[in-house]
């Protein structure tokens, strides 16, 4: 499987890839790790006819301690937010979230930016992300602003990124040393989730949410609220799918999902201590 | 679109469609074909190469990607033509190969993660190989032959 025939133009900051995006509109595309963009232009699924290789841009890769938060460049990978100190210290659900994407070879190319970007409901960190709070920094041909994530994934592989804007920088809160816990199930090695759980205290109040449960990553706010009002995590766990709209596949149907979300959120409130 | 490429230590410069993908560009182009096609889809690691020291699956990486980086494929692993680099004399030792097609990908994964992490435990070793498909062996003699080679007791 080829790709169809386009332009390749490499980017060396930001400003020239918001620059060569808005010269040539709609039919382009920027390019971080590739590893969703490719595999879905090799399937004729995108077919743009501009890629913008960002992956040059090599001021964007840091992890940062910013005091009361953690900065994390677009293209930082997800190796590196996996094997980061500074994660494993101050927001360890991230650092392990990051090594359970895919396998070796996926996790040395694909970007939290373009993970983030992608929104696919089925991927792990977007519905971390989600679940930490936090907020991102879009930069378009006006400015920078800042997205809260609670804004951010607006539908089926859509966010509030607009075409001629660029991710570049993942703000998300320290939670050092607090409860937390992922459950990714899947029947494959390398697989997405059929349904993941992430949760995780942030600042005394446990947040938690759903990969796979509907067209975007979905905070499960009826356990978070049964949570706060003292539910033990088997009684708050009931909650999981309430409101959700899982989507049926060769794996599984919603039914099915919806009992994976109340099961695999009890095993993580469970395990992570998290209630 | 003209690149250059290090590749097996020998800097290569030549004009590719952008599209090309980085297997076909190694195999097509420069005739280095251990590295092989299994799946095309991301999937099975038979072609695994490294940019810059690491895994990659280069049916999914463009060959424009690598402009200005190192690849290294299985033909540029082994020190000289009559000897082979230890992960592949591992891999011959503790017979952790049949058809030997996932071979190269593989060998090329498991040199990566001990890169990464020189003395892995058995369940690291069949984690950090699991982008990597095997339909012959059974995974057992080829997870032997990289702990063996990263020194520990395999007997
Ligand atoms: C075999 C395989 C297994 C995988 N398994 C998993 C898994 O288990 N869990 C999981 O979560 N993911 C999985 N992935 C997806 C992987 O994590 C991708 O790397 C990631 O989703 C996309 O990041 P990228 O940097 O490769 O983005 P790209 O593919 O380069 O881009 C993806 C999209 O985002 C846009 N984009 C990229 N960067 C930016 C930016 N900075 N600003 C604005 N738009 C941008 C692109 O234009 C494109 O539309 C897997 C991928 C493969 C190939
Ligand atoms: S051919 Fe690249 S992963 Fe199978
Ligand atoms: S030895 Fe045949 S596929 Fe691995």
């Amino acid at each position: 499987m080829i790709p169809a025939a386009f332009d390749y133009k490499k980017a060396n900051s930001a400003e020239e890839a918001i620059a060569l995006i808005a010269e040539h509109g709609d039919e382009a595309k920027l390019l971080a790790g590739g590893h969703s963009l490719i595999p879905m232009m090799k399937l004729r699924l995108a077919v743009p006819s501009v890629l913008v290789d960002i992956a040059g841009v090599d001021d964007l890769s840091y992890i940062d301690d910013r005091d009361d938060h953690i900065a994390i460049g677009a293209l930082a990978n997800h190796r590196s937010l996996e094997t980061s100190d500074l994660l494993i210290s101050e927001c360890p659900v991230l650092a392990h979230v990051a090594s359970k994407v895919g396998d070796p070879q996926v996790r040395h190319r694909g970007t939290l930016g373009g993970s983030l970007a992608h929104s696919d409901p089925a991927s792990d960190l977007p519905a971390v992300v989600l679940a930490l709070g936090g907020s991102l920094v879009a930069q378009g041909p006006n400015g920078e602003r800042e997205i809260a994530v609670a804004d951010f994934f607006t539908g089926y592989f859509e966010s509030a990124l607009s075409e001629d804007e660029m991710l570049t920088e993942v703000r998300i809160p320290k939670a050092p040393g607090s409860s937390w816990n992922y459950q990714k199930f899947n029947r494959r090695a390398q697989d997405w989730a059929i349904v993941g759980v992430a949760a995780v205290e942030v600042q005394g109040a446990t947040q938690v949410s759903l990969v796979n449960m509907g067209s975007t990553p979905l905070r499960a706010s009826g356990v978070e609220a049964a949570l706060a009002g003292g539910a033990s995590a088997a009684e708050a766990a009931e909650a999981a799918a309430e409101g959700t709209e899982p989507p049926t596949d060769l794996n599984a149907s919603p039914e099915y999902r919806s009992h994976l979300a109340r099961v695999l959120t009890r095993r993580a409130l469970e395990a992570g201590g998290v209630s | 679109m003209e690149i250059s490429v290090t590749v097996n230590g020998a800097n290569q410069s030549s004009e590719v469609e952008p599209r090309t993908l980085l297997v076909y560009y190694l195999r097509d182009e420069l005739g280095l074909t251990g590295t092989n096609v299994g799946c095309d889809t991301s999937s099975c690691g038979a072609c695994t190469v490294h940019v810059n020291g690491e895994s990659v699956k280069s049916c999914t990486m463009l060959a424009v990607q690598a402009d200005g980086q190192e690849v290294t494929t299985i033909e540029g692993l082994a020190p000289s033509a009559d000897e082979l680099h230890p992960m592949q004399q591992s891999f011959q030792d503790n017979h952790g190969l049949q058809c030997g097609y996932c071979t190269p990908g593989m060998v090329m994964a498991a040199c990566s993660l001990l890169d990464e992490n020189p003395s892995p435990s058995e369940a690291e070793v069949r984690e950090g190989l699991e982008g990597n498909l095997c339909r012959c062996t059974g995974y057992h003699n080829i997870v032997k032959a990289v702990l063996a080679c990263s020194g520990q007791d395999v007997s």
